[in-house]
């Protein structure tokens, strides 16, 4: 990777008399900012398209005007930041920004962290000269969570261009407001651009694109995240705390395996009740976009007030006595670490079914490919700009590959792929460019072999796969038209450099993994193709390279945070409390292969698992202790705890914990099996997936979130079914509600996992699908 | 600067005015005239007189100047510091405090704190303030940088008590509703100025 930043050509670029150097092809402002050098700039928003709405960043370049955000430096440039004309213009732009905006700073939830007043101030705007007629605008809740108010919007379009560039929702658009028209004699009286921007504002405001008075989206709040302005903040947040009050406490969400960087953002309770609660979750939005569950789901924390000496007690005579420990990937790489030196000095043994899943098959890949890891991370996926997913059902998965998917069709004039069992009405309006094929369950392999006809260089390809590809009859047997997409895959090609496939938990929970792990190296090997995996939860990656984790045993179990003979967990409801993510330093192993701090965000007066180690064995004073001790032959590195630096730097560069050390061996042919298509399903299918939002039991914990479980079914297969069912598998049965997922279509339900008292890994066994027999009750 | 002026020590030549001073008398004699006649002037039986005067103006006609506190109290400088109050809106009788939270900001003593919350009217409603007096040093920036002049220095400077829990109170320092006529507008720190007006640029509005 460093060694493709190296490559990037770099070109020399004067600001202000002073020559710096600067990514060729990159905008002026991101020039200027990786620098450090401020120019001032509302409406634009690193990784998403300019917009040009503020026109606030106005800038000379070579004798010319131009907006920085939109336009790229260019080697020899000369950049004057502020001309008398330039200064006039922004402070024309920050007086019509100011015209009837409502002056109740004080009531306001942005006040103190907002830009207008930062602008206003910077900018000395002092006095107005310009007026117009106000428009009634009505304040209103769009969702659960989101609520708008339109008269201290400055229509910017941050939160438009972000719900459409990076979340791909763009369930937010910007419509006709109804203003007053501007006085015709202002033109060419007033600074231009701050006239046309006065003329577009005045016209528009933002509502839901679909028409209604609600928002038909994910419920990320990454709306909320870039408005400047107090006009969309959340309905639990508001009017509840000024920003100053709050403390930010820099951490890592442990919600799902993007271990996205978040500061959660505390203060006391109360006045009569001064423990610390967090009001909210916050992030770096230039640099890294949360999902709902990141943002909304934070007060899982487990409070416990005091150290309760016989649950402990109880703890160690079952950790002497335990063959068996259970848990869950909700782990930090420490407790990690501790629960494989109880198996190395004791000899219990760990299961964990999600992380050994993607154990395995890392395993098989690894032995396949000589790669220690999958090649790539997300954030080259999104630098990619012909992205293919397989195996995951993107929209719920994993929010982050899902951005990534439809940030390249935004931002790279990318193409992409979708190979999904389950039918997805989302995906295909990320862009223009995008193939679904919805295969049927089983056909993963014959989807790498597709990709790897379509992409990978024939004469390395080894025999025992060549002789499988037949384009046409693999198009055919993934349900697609062979003539129809000949014709758009030569549209899709066209200018494409960087190609990236995104695979997940399907292909660990899946008969065929080692065979599907193969070809994944066979692609690699023979094509310009990187492919980035999911791990199934968390910290799952963490998990599989630090433990030596078992697939069955049996005796006395300890479960932690997951069923057991002896209960440690984190809600709360267990035999022994232990912290929750939020409560407890430590490291998280994210899909990006990166090892990232997490600090605490609450207090936490009971035990830890360090204190049973303490008992049991022998454990350094704390639980970061352990941080330099994590296995340096799988990557980490002998790093302590505080020296690892959590944040990102002016120029987007991520500066969390560290990478992954990844190493490759050589190694000999891959010889695949044949594909035969007889472990394909049919009929009634369920597949083990999570509504958007719920990962865990601590996402369902959360006050906010309260996507149920039940049965998910697009909205005609719902109907279908009635409104209770009872789910029958060859191992058990499970009654549950049916719920419409709008974004679903096809026969196949979703039933989801994050309850793990419902033992839904039991019922789905080795794969995420499973034949069932559903009727109603 | 030359060291010509450090040099130059000789400090004691300034224009000092000398006084006429009579010589101090020498012998026993004049000492004792110099003291009679400083001592026994007219001056003295006019002081008396004065003293007397009061004396029967106080008691005998009712002219006391003394100030019986606590039965009867000195007024006080509008600016005068003392426990805070808080105060309403006189169309309305809501009170004033928009929680705005500056005041707890600005507060040096860390002594104010107050929780809000969205209300059943969708406002920012203040649900609960406080202020420790125990801490407060009476600065006058609560005052100053309130914004609705919600908060300001009342003159309950008597604030001995068992318990300073008992001023803390918002609903303590809040004009009581029914003395809503009596509310007297804030003069003192952070009041706004007689001339405000002047020294305001107006915004112009388009209606």
């Amino acid at each position: 990777m460093s060694e493709m930043q190296s490559v990037e050509n770099m070109v020399s670029i004067k600001i202000d008399g002073v020559e710096y150097k600067a990514k060729e092809g990159e905008y002026i402002l991101n020039a200027a900012r990786a620098n450090d050098i401020f120019i001032p700039a509302i409406c634009y928003l690193t990784r998403c398209s300019p917009t040009l709405a503020c026109r606030i960043c106005l800038v000379e370049a070579d004798g010319k005007q131009v907006y920085s955000c939109n336009a790229k430096v260019k080697e020899g440039m000369e950049i004057t930041t502020t001309t008398p004309n330039i200064l006039e213009e922004r402070r024309a732009i920050m007086e019509v920004y100011d015209v009837n905006h409502p002056l109740q700073c004080g009531v306001c939830d942005q006040s103190g962290e907002c830009e207008l007043q930062n602008y206003t101030l910077e900018l000395e705007v002092d006095s107005q000269s310009y007026s117009i007629p106000d428009t009634k605008r009505e304040t209103k809740n769009w969702s659960s969570v989101l609520h708008y108010d339109a008269g201290l919007c400055i229509v910017c379009e941050r939160c438009t261009t972000v719900c459409k560039d990076m979340i791909g929702d763009a369930a937010i658009k910007t419509t006709k407001r109804g203003g007053a028209a501007l006085d015709k004699s202002l033109r060419g009286n007033m600074p231009k651009d701050a006239y046309a921007m006065w003329n577009k504002l005045q016209k528009s405001i933002i509502a839901p694109s679909n028409g209604t008075e609600n928002t038909d989206c994910s419920d990320c709040g990454e709306c909320v995240a870039v408005c400047p302005v107090g006009a969309l903040v959340s309905r639990d947040f508001q009017y509840t705390t000024n920003a100053w009050d709050l403390k930010r406490i820099p951490a890592t969400c442990a919600h799902c395996s993007s271990g996205c960087q978040i500061y959660y953002e505390t203060k006391p309770t109360s006045i009569s009740d001064r423990t610390e609660k967090i009001y909210r979750v916050t992030n770096e939005w230039n640099y890294v976009s949360l999902c709902g569950a990141g943002r909304f789901g934070y007060d899982f924390e487990n409070r416990v007030e005091s150290k309760d000496t016989k649950a402990f007690a109880n703890a160690i005579t079952a950790f002497n006595k335990a063959k068996v420990i259970n848990f869950t990937s909700v782990i930090t790489n420490e407790e990690a670490l501790m629960l494989q030196t109880l198996k190395e000095k004791k000899g219990i043994k760990l299961i964990n079914r999600e992380a050994r899943a993607f154990q395995i098959f890392l395993d098989f890949y690894s032995k396949a490919s000589g790669n220690s890891l999958y090649t790539t991370d997300f954030k080259e996926v999104m630098k990619s700009d012909f992205v293919m997913s397989l195996g995951t059902s993107l929209r719920n998965d994993n929010p982050n590959a899902r951005y990534a998917f439809n940030n390249v069709q935004k931002m790279n004039k990318g193409a992409g792929i979708y190979f999904h069992p389950v039918g997805d009405t989302l995906v295909p309006t990320f862009g223009r460019t995008i193939e679904v094929f919805n295969h049927k369950v089983g056909y993963e392999e014959a989807v790498l072999l597709l990709i790897i006809e379509l992409f990978a260089d024939k004469d390395k390809l080894p025999n025992s796969v060549k002789e499988q590809l037949d384009r046409a009859k693999l198009v055919e047997a993934l349900g697609g038209d062979s003539a129809k997409f000949e014709k758009s895959f030569d549209k899709m090609m066209k200018k494409k450099e960087k190609f990236s496939l995104i695979v997940g938990e399907d292909l660990y929970f899946h008969q065929k993994a080692e065979n599907i792990a193969k070809l994944i190296a066979v692609l690699e090997n023979c094509s310009d193709i990187k492919v980035a995996m999911i791990p199934p939860k968390t910290n799952s990656l963490g998990v599989a390279l630090i433990c030596d984790l078992d697939d069955e045993a049996d005796g006395f179990t300890i479960g932690y945070n997951a069923s057991g003979d002896f209960r440690l967990s984190a809600l709360g409801d267990g035999d022994l409390d232990m912290p929750a993510m939020n409560q407890q330093e430590g490291t998280l192993t994210n899909m990006h292969k990166r090892v990232t701090p997490t600090n605490a965000g609450l207090d936490y007066h009971g035990y830890t698992l360090n204190d049973i180690m303490k008992e049991v064995l022998s454990a350094p004073t704390h639980t970061i202790d352990w941080t330099p001790l994590l296995p340096t032959d799988k990557g980490f590195k002998a790093i302590d705890f505080d020296s690892l630096p959590n944040g990102y730097s002016n120029d987007g560069t991520e500066n969390r914990g560290y990478l992954l050390d990844t190493s490759t061996v050589e190694v000999g042919d891959i010889e695949v099996n044949k594909f035969d298509d007889s472990i394909a399903l049919d009929g009634e299918i369920a597949y083990r997936c999570n509504p958007q939002r719920q990962f865990s039991d601590f996402t369902d914990k959360a006050h906010q979130i309260f996507e149920e479980f039940a049965l998910y079914a697009s909205p005609k297969k719902a109907e279908s079914l009635g409104k209770r069912v009872v789910v029958e598998f060859d191992n058990g049965n499970l009654e549950l509600d049916v719920k419409v997922d709008d974004r679903m279509a096809g026969d196949i339900v979703a039933i989801p996992d994050f309850k793990s008292a419902e033992n839904i890994y039991e019922l789905f066994g080795a794969s995420r699908y499973q034949k069932v027999i559903i009727r109603e009750v | 600067m030359g060291l010509e002026k450090f040099k130059d020590r000789n400090v004691g030549t300034q224009n000092y005015i000398k006084l006429d001073l009579t010589h101090p008398p020498k012998d026993g004699w004049s000492k004792f005239k110099q003291v009679l006649s400083r001592a026994v002037q007219p001056e003295l039986f006019v002081g008396l007189w004065v003293t007397l005067r009061e004396m029967n103006n106080a008691l005998f006609r009712g002219k006391m100047h003394t100030t019986q506190y606590p039965l009867e109290k000195l007024p006080i400088s509008p600016r005068y510091r003392a426990i805070h109050d808080m105060l309403r809106l006189l169309e309305s009788g809501h009170y004033r405090c928009i929680g705005c939270g500056l005041c707890e900001k600005i507060c040096i003593s860390n002594c104010i704190s107050m929780d809000t919350r969205y209300d059943e009217n969708q406002r920012k409603e203040v649900s609960e303030y406080t202020i420790n007096f125990g801490r407060c040093i009476f600065c006058g920036y609560c005052a100053e940088v309130c914004p609705e002049l919600a908060i300001v220095h009342g003159g309950r400077y008597e604030n001995a008590s068992e318990q300073r829990a008992s001023f803390s109170l918002f609903e303590d320092m809040l004009t009581p509703i029914d003395n809503l006529n009596l509310q007297q507008e804030y003069q003192g720190f952070g009041a706004i100025s007689p001339n405000a007006d002047d020294n305001i640029k107006k915004t112009p509005l388009a209606y």
